[in-house]
């Protein structure tokens, strides 16, 4: 939108938002350079530098245990998340069966209650009922519970741009409706799929309250056992882990978002 | 009709076979609604089995007492015991302080997003959405790293001789507001942006030409019109900060206790669930009402443009 | 590709309705379709015909009624087992499947042989005439070849019916003339039941055996193009098919009147009761001198208003002394341009016994 007010007047503007954005993204960064400090002490900028630290992470079993653990339950919350967060997007996209509107609210509500509730409430359940607390299986199904309204919205955004005429195609093709969507409709919401998939992924690879209260120990996460650490025994290590932690989160996004882009500009170069 | 139409000689359809259609259409019908139905019952039984009969749940405990007897015991603790009053008086100041700080940060970001041109506008909103690929618990660590008695900011502030001594930066509320205020940012620019990009660019310009100057016309036509996105941001943060953990936990160094810090205690103070449940209750209670508050503020707000 | 017009299937709907709410987008409508024919569903947007067509292929579920194809009822059958051939509005083809691939998808599900498929892709490729498509993407198409590939996925798996969803809409006047003919020629060929959605008269008229007009969900009238222009049962389809001017006539004990004059009709018209009106069309009116007589045609009086020039005709706007106004076209040519009547000038309008038509003026 233009305006008729001239860059200078408003110059104010693109310092103070300058100034918010780095506010934003700058802070998170400290933790690369601290992660290769020589010393045992949080100095920024480090003294000297030294990998030491990476060694310590990749040496100690507790820091490969807990991540080997969040990989799994991630991984495991991505896929039990995605195929039942697709589903039941399909479903109330294309029915409006009187419910729909309902379950829509009831998928999206997790984000709307505070996380340490969910956790709560999970954690009595598991304890009520036993052989879910502090296991792999637990964790998934609690952090699916997180991450579900995030595939369906996502999806949900998918389907609104998806032209429902490609498969009534399919069906008077000769399809049925499981064989149109596997054959048409999933292929051409690739990108809402995998973004879906990487936000599952992400959300419970990240998640602390509730793995605080659901696991220890063995099944400890990598957030938990960082959150614990912190709280008892601080040392550069956590840089170590934080800055590897970053690049798993933001790796994907970035990568996802060039490819999409590529995708797009593609299409848009074919159709021309 | 008339003796245009053609007729070709095929039987025609009697009542009975009439009526069997409808049975079967009917029929199919609401086969294939169930069967939609069925497709969501996987995420609904997630969700309801892990979440909503779980809050059900909490609600009763919350009225189980001590000593086994249903009764309010639990809420009681909240009036008697001067660690909850102080608790409450915290976590509220801090969410208000919070909330008022992202607005002044947040509201000229969502701004300027929604009137830039692409591609800045583009790469302004990959920077808003940066922070959200980065998991709070990093960010906090980072926030240690930077306000610690060594760290970043009182360095600068030494060297420029601001201050002869490092001030405490965290473990205390100051370096809870500034973490919380970090990762709440994000949150109200997003909601705050989507409803200013619906303003129309033309109202902004009749104003001008009306004889209105740039702050005049903000004031009086932009400033009321971002209203709905404003409300539902900053009640949505607001929610978010009476229910957070993390920050308070790790730079609150134990003098900071919000809600859900104390819920988390009390699972391991008291020999039931009842408190904790009750303070769960409590935050759910709030957290109901400042959402229906915002609903129906955006409600009224929006229902008078048209 | 067979041409057996033999193996083509009749079809039959019956009291088929369908209502959303209280609101009836398809009331009642029962017809019967010859095997093989070339059928039009011809009507403005809101008539139903497109819902009529969904409820063929299976995409919409009727609210009452029957749907049979050759004595067989389908109406339950869910649309992938109802071996209907169906092109949609916007073509809707894969963009993620070559041009071979999208056309060969029907015949994978069908279970067809790797040899076999190859073989028809590459015959229905041959008689759309875009041969050496079969590797190109979807995206490098024009519109009138998807248009073409659409219409070869849905014939190569030989259905016996085929369903067109305003096929031409999105093109262009030239191309949409050259595949009107096309489309037609493709038809003959294949000799299959075909059922075609349009708003476009001419486009009907063009392509179709019969035409169904529908109105307001419901069907006004079903006959071939030449006995709906010749014999409109209502104004509304009067209007809908070619161009027409009416004027309101009344019953006399001597016969259908104009105002005073006694209007001369075709013997075997029968006197319709319910406010009659005469259809006047614009190419069968010819202008005359005020004082022409004509003992067999009628004769209007009446006064030019204005001459518009459109090309390969003149179309006249004419005030009749009745108050009506009448529309007479005439042929761009040297013998009518000689004897021009101007704006103003009084001039007579006659029409031809034979020419006369009466239609009921409700729809």
């Amino acid at each position: 939108m233009e305006t008729h007010v001239s860059h200078r007047e408003r110059l104010w503007l693109y310092i103070w938002v300058g100034l918010v954005i780095f506010y934003l993204i700058a802070p998170t960064l400290v933790v690369i350079p601290v992660s290769f400090t020589s010393t045992t002490s949080l100095l920024f900028p480090p003294p000297a530098w030294s990998t030491r630290w990476y060694e310590a992470f990749f040496g100690q079993e507790k820091w490969l245990a807990a991540t080997w653990v969040s990989l799994r339950v991630a991984l495991g919350t991505m896929i039990i998340t995605t195929v039942a967060g697709i589903a039941a997007s399909y479903a109330l996209h294309v029915s409006g069966f009187r419910l729909s509107s309902a379950i829509r609210g009831m998928l999206i509500s997790p984000l709307a209650v505070p996380s340490i509730l969910i956790a709560v409430g999970i954690f009595f359940v598991y304890a009520m009922i036993g052989g879910l607390l502090n296991t792999i299986t637990g964790m998934i199904l609690a952090h699916s519970v997180v991450a579900m309204p995030f595939v369906i919205l996502t999806m949900a955004a998918g389907f609104e741009s998806y032209d429902m005429t490609q498969e009534m195609v399919a069906r008077s093709l000769g399809a049925n409706r499981f064989k149109a969507f596997m054959t048409v409709t999933l292929p051409q919401m690739k990108f809402s799929a995998a973004t879906s998939m990487l936000l599952a992924f992400l959300v419970s690879f990240d998640e602390l309250i509730i793995s605080l209260m659901i696991s220890s120990g063995p099944v400890a996460t990598l957030p938990r056992v960082t959150f614990a650490t912190l709280r008892d025994d601080v040392d550069p290590t956590l840089a170590a882990v934080s800055t590897l932690m970053l690049i798993v989160t933001c790796f994907p996004p970035v990568i996802l978002h060039i490819v999409t882009n590529r995708a797009r500009r593609k299409a848009g170069r074919d159709a021309g | 009709m008339s003796e245009a139409t053609l007729q070709a000689s095929f039987s025609t359809v009697s009542q009975v076979e009439l009526e069997r259609n409808r049975v079967a259409l009917d029929k199919d019908k609401r086969s294939e609604a169930r069967a939609m139905f069925r497709l969501t019952l996987p995420a609904v039984a997630i969700i309801g089995l892990l979440m909503v009969v779980p809050i059900g749940w909490l609600l009763s405990m919350s009225f189980v007492n001590l000593d086994g007897q249903i009764g309010v015991d639990n809420y009681r603790l909240f009036f008697n015991e001067p660690v909850y009053r102080d608790m409450f008086i915290s976590t509220f100041q801090i969410a208000f302080v919070v909330t008022a700080i992202c607005i002044l940060l947040g509201y000229p970001v969502a701004y300027l997003l929604a009137i830039l041109p692409p591609p800045w506008s583009g790469l302004l909103m990959l920077a808003v959405l940066m922070p959200f690929w980065t998991s709070g618990l990093v960010r906090t660590f980072s926030w240690l790293i930077i306000l610690q008695r060594n760290g970043l900011v009182n360095s600068a502030l030494i060297g420029m001789g601001l201050v002869e001594r490092p001030i405490p930066l965290v473990h205390n509320m100051t370096g809870t507001i500034i973490g919380m205020v970090h990762i709440m940012v994000p949150f109200l620019i997003l909601p705050l942006y989507a409803s200013m990009k619906a303003i129309d660019g033309n109202l902004m310009r009749a104003a001008a030409n009306l004889g209105s100057t740039p702050a005049h016309a903000f004031r009086r036509v932009y400033l009321p019109l971002s209203m709905p996105g404003l409300i539902a941001g900053t009640i949505m943060i607001f929610v978010m900060c009476l229910g957070f953990y993390i920050t308070p936990a790790l730079l609150g160094g134990g003098k900071v206790k919000m809600i859900a810090q104390r819920i988390e205690e009390s699972l391991s103070l008291y020999p039931t669930w009842g408190p904790a449940s009750a303070l769960a209750v409590l935050l759910l209670i709030v957290t109901a009402i400042c959402l229906s508050i915002s609903l129906y503020l955006v409600r009224r707000l929006s229902a008078g443009r048209e | 590709m067979t041409s057996n017009p033999n193996t083509a299937l009749p079809v039959q709907v019956q009291s088929l309705s369908k209502y959303f709410g209280d609101v009836g987008a398809v009331v009642d409508v029962s017809f019967d379709i010859r095997a093989g024919e070339f059928l039009t569903l011809l009507g403005p947007s809101g008539s139903g015909k497109t819902t009529l067509l969904m409820m063929i292929a299976g995409f919409s579920r009727p609210s009452d009624g029957s749907i049979r194809i050759a004595g067989q009822e389908i109406v339950h059958l869910p649309p992938h087992k109802r071996n209907i051939g169906m092109v949609f509005q916007n073509y809707a083809l894969f963009p993620h499947m070559t041009v071979g691939e999208n056309i060969a998808y029907p015949l994978q599900l069908r279970k067809f042989g790797k040899a076999e498929i190859e073989d028809r892709v590459r015959k229905v490729l041959d008689l759309v005439q875009l041969g050496v498509y079969a590797s190109r993407h979807v995206s490098q198409l024009s519109g009138g070849q998807r248009q073409r590939i659409a219409l070869a996925r849905a014939i190569v798996f030989e259905p016996r019916i085929l369903l067109m969803d305003e096929p031409l809409s999105a093109l262009d006047k030239q191309l949409r003339e050259t595949m009107q003919i096309e489309i037609r020629r493709i038809h003959d060929r294949l000799g299959m039941t075909t059922i075609s959605v349009t708003h476009d008269q001419r486009e009907a008229l063009t392509m179709s055996d019969r035409i169904a007009v529908f109105h307001n969900g419901r069907l006004a009238q079903i006959a071939t193009p030449s006995g709906l222009y010749e014999k409109p049962e209502n104004r509304f389809i009067a209007e809908f098919i070619g161009e027409s001017s009416f004027i309101p006539l009344n019953l006399t004990d001597a016969g259908l009147a104009y105002g005073d004059q006694l209007i001369k009709l075709p013997q075997e018209v029968s006197y319709q009761t319910v406010n009659p009106m005469l259809m006047l069309r614009p190419e069968r009116l010819r202008l005359a001198r005020p004082d022409d007589a004509n003992r067999a045609a009628n004769v209007f009086a009446g006064q030019v208003h204005s001459v518009i020039f459109q090309g390969e005709s003149l179309l006249f706007e004419v005030m009749l002394d009745g108050g009506h106004k009448v529309l007479v076209r005439l042929a761009n040519c040297s013998e009518n341009n000689r004897t021009l009547p101007r704006a103003g000038e009084r001039i007579a309008l006659h029409l031809e016994r034979d020419d006369a038509r009466v239609v009921r003026a409700e729809a």
